[in-house]
């Protein structure tokens, strides 16, 4: 990255760790061998990635044949929520499915997907703190639900689910549904492998982590049925065909495994910075408000908004002075779209068009926040100044 | 100078943002996702933004995207719908450009500290000898674009940048093929960036419910009947469903009663035509003006006298659409504009 830049923007894409790097490179430019084959290269990747495998395992709390890899998050949580739900009809003929409102879209367009194909799909509420109602998401359940998806970390806000109230109100009212979480956001910020435990599938993403873009994991609990998407040449147990990005693989857990190790030690600094960042902010501009739950919230997220400003000409005027920050998420365009995660909570119009997410991450530093604070009151005041004529 | 391109992803603001660059402005490209329906036509595809970004990238600049999808959806294309319901003939393309370019993206322009708004149109703004502002016709007779910003005020013409202006389309092609620049072949847009494929009758039946009705004769004799009047325009001839022997044009769309009149081409003629929403690009038009007055984009202007809120044609014009915005021009200098009524 840039040394010009100030990355606040690591909800989005962390800069990959320097050991995930140097794992995968050998991957790129020394091995050619398939993981499928039968010659001494073959065996040299096959080992490499039955290894990654075992560490992706054991982070997430999992047995290694429990760990399915994918080309992304999207692409694990579209294999749970789909694969699932249509081998719980299949198998079991059950036909619901229960998620939330402020779900990725990797989640939320799989389940408008099964609604199609005639499955009654549901979404919880958010409270206006932006975490799941579980009350609500309980009474949407029934003995008939096929599956329920429930993400572990809100990524525009970075408030901290309450997976375990959700898993004990699964088992007891839907005691034969499948549970996913998308976990994607998660992994830099708790301990996944206890955050989701109960789950049956749980997403993640390699390049949320310091790990490389294009590669994801699924954990697929033994004697959990899923239907694939992808079908081919049998790889992943049958559940994901198509060769096995191997450098990605052994990239991803590289970096789960750095990340999962020194997570006590960064998450503690990035809180700090984060929080240093937050008081700097709302001190400089007084009526700026801050979004989400602080109580149950990542170290790295600060969502907050700044009344009587556009979030879209902050990020630019921001943009143009090196601070690389976000709002809502990005549709294929590069516009920012409406943020359905604030429409969850009910966040009236005018308050979700004036904020923005700035995440922090491992690589974040002193000199970011300091950066910051010194650009974005300033720009704040600019904007709300009368234009000129 | 900080200058804002809108870059539709078409040749001609690739070629203004080149230009501008190369002049030494402060140059930042934008791109508006303005309609977020089906379309396959049009500025607001995700290719076209793609390539704006592309060329901005070439040419080293950095390039944004505003999502106006909302106010595109509330100002522009409902106000059409609803136009054409009424039995009228919008504009979208000259609403777009009033509410949107120079409106909230004009705004916000002014609001993050850019001098200027710089487009590709096909227009020149030029300085009087008393210092005022003048909206002119593009060098390129065959291209000029004037037509489409003659509802701008002065207030919106004071930060405009129009580059290309003074080039031929051809000189346009040329220079972007000499930056080497990805559009410098591409096809222009003609259609109407929202409407689909399938065209604008059923675009308009997917938002209204349309009412069949009469085609009847000027002396009110019933020769036919139509699916809505929404498929009908003043002056219109063809897609006449009706066999008459004569030549027959529409010369009337009474949407309550779902009336289509059609008549001789000496039916549709009218000494005069009423004018509302008027606009001037500078001082007001005084009334007793001789004008050249054009009803549409690349029609031939005709001369009249301008009184204020009608304009009397030196010789009787075929009725022109109601909806349709009529652009008031002295030679080739944009004077103002107004809608039929």
């Amino acid at each position: 990255m840039s040394d010009a830049l100030t990355y606040l923007d690591h909800a989005a894409s962390t800069p990959m760790r320097p050991e995930a790097i140097a794992a995968m490179l050998p991957f790129l430019a020394d091995h050619p061998g398939n993981p499928s084959g039968a010659h001494a290269a073959a065996r040299v990747a096959k080992t490499a990635l039955e290894e990654a495998r075992e560490t992706v395992a054991e982070v997430l709390g999992a047995r290694p044949e429990e760990i399915v890899f994918t080309g992304s998050g999207t692409e694990a949580d579209n294999l749970a929520v789909k694969g699932g739900a249509r081998a719980a009809r299949r198998t079991d003929g059950l036909d619901g499915v229960v998620t939330t409102a402020f779900e990725h879209k990797g989640v939320l367009a799989a389940a408008h997907r099964l609604e199609r194909e005639g499955f009654r799909v549901e979404e919880a509420a958010i409270t206006p703190a932006g975490r799941v109602d579980v009350d609500d998401l309980a009474a949407r359940l029934d003995d008939r639900t096929a599956l329920v998806s429930v993400m572990g970390v809100n990524n525009e806000l970075g408030t901290v689910q309450p997976l375990g109230a959700v898993a004990t109100a699964v088992r007891e009212r839907a005691p034969r549904a499948r549970l996913h979480t998308d976990a994607v956001q998660a992994v830099p910020w708790v301990d996944v492998a206890t955050l989701a435990a109960g789950f049956d599938l749980i997403a993640i993403s390699g390049h949320k982590f310091g790990g490389p873009k294009g590669v994801g994991a699924l954990v697929v609990r033994r004697g959990i049925g899923l239907d694939a998407e992808i079908e081919g040449g049998g790889q992943e147990r049958g559940v994901r065909a198509g060769t096995v990005n191997v450098a990605g693989a052994v990239a991803l857990a590289t970096a789960l495994r750095l990340t999962h190790d020194r997570r006590a030690d960064e998450t503690a600094r990035i809180a700090l910075l984060r929080d240093r960042l937050q008081a700097g902010l709302l001190a400089a501009v007084p009526d700026a408000f801050v979004n989400g739950d602080t109580a149950h919230r990542t170290a790295g997220h600060l969502h907050l908004g700044f009344p009587g400003v556009e979030s879209e000409t902050l990020l630019v005027l921001l943009d143009q002075e090196g601070l690389c920050a976000a709002a809502g998420s990005s549709c294929s365009s590069g516009a920012t779209e409406i943020s359905h995660v604030l429409a969850s909570m009910g966040m009236d119009r005018g308050r979700a068009l004036a904020s923005v997410r700035l995440s922090l991450g491992y690589a974040s530093t002193d000199a970011d926040v300091d950066r910051a604070l010194a650009l974005i009151p300033g720009v704040v005041a600019r904007l709300r100044a009368p234009a000129r004529v | 100078m900080k200058v804002l391109v809108a870059m539709s992803g078409g040749v001609d603001s690739s070629v203004a943002a080149a230009l501008l660059r190369d002049q030494g402005h402060d140059v930042t490209g934008v791109t508006l996702e303005l309609w977020g329906g089906a379309s396959d036509s049009g500025c607001c595809s995700v290719s076209d933004v793609e390539d704006a970004r592309r060329v901005a990238a070439q040419l080293d600049l950095p390039h944004y995207v505003f999502n106006f999808a909302e106010e595109f959806d509330a100002r522009v294309v409902e106000p059409y719908v609803a136009s054409y319901a009424a039995g009228r003939t919008p504009n979208p393309c000259i609403e777009c450009n009033r509410s949107i370019k120079w409106g909230r993206l004009y705004e916000r322009a002014r609001t993050m500290g850019f001098d200027a708004l710089a487009t590709g149109h096909h227009a020149r703004r030029t300085t009087a000898a008393d210092g005022a502002l003048e909206l002119r016709r593009g060098a390129d007779p065959a291209k000029d674009q004037s037509y489409v910003l003659a509802v701008l005020g002065a207030d919106q013409l004071a930060s405009t940048v129009l580059p290309v202006g003074e080039m031929t389309k051809t000189d346009v092609r040329t220079r972007a093929a000499g930056l080497g620049l990805r559009t410098a072949t591409k096809a222009e847009s003609m259609d109407v960036c929202f409407i689909t494929r399938g065209g604008r009758t059923s675009f308009l039946d997917a938002r209204v419910r349309a009412t069949p009705g009469r085609i009847v004769d000027t002396d009110g004799t019933e020769i036919g009947t139509h699916t809505g009047v929404r498929a009908f325009t003043v002056g219109q001839r063809r897609g006449l469903a009706v066999a008459t022997g004569a030549r027959r044009y529409v010369v009337d769309v009474d949407a309550p009663s779902a009336t289509v009149t059609i008549g001789s081409p000496g039916d549709l003629l009218r000494d005069r035509v009423q004018l509302g929403a008027v606009t001037s690009t500078g001082a007001p038009v005084e009334p007793g003006t001789r004008v050249d007055a054009q009803v549409r984009a690349h029609g031939a202007p005709q001369p009249g006298t301008w009184w204020g809120d009608q304009l009397v044609w030196e010789v009787p014009q075929p009725r022109v659409a109601p909806g349709q915005t009529v652009a008031l021009y002295d030679d080739d200098r944009v004077l103002g504009a107004g809608i039929a009524l």
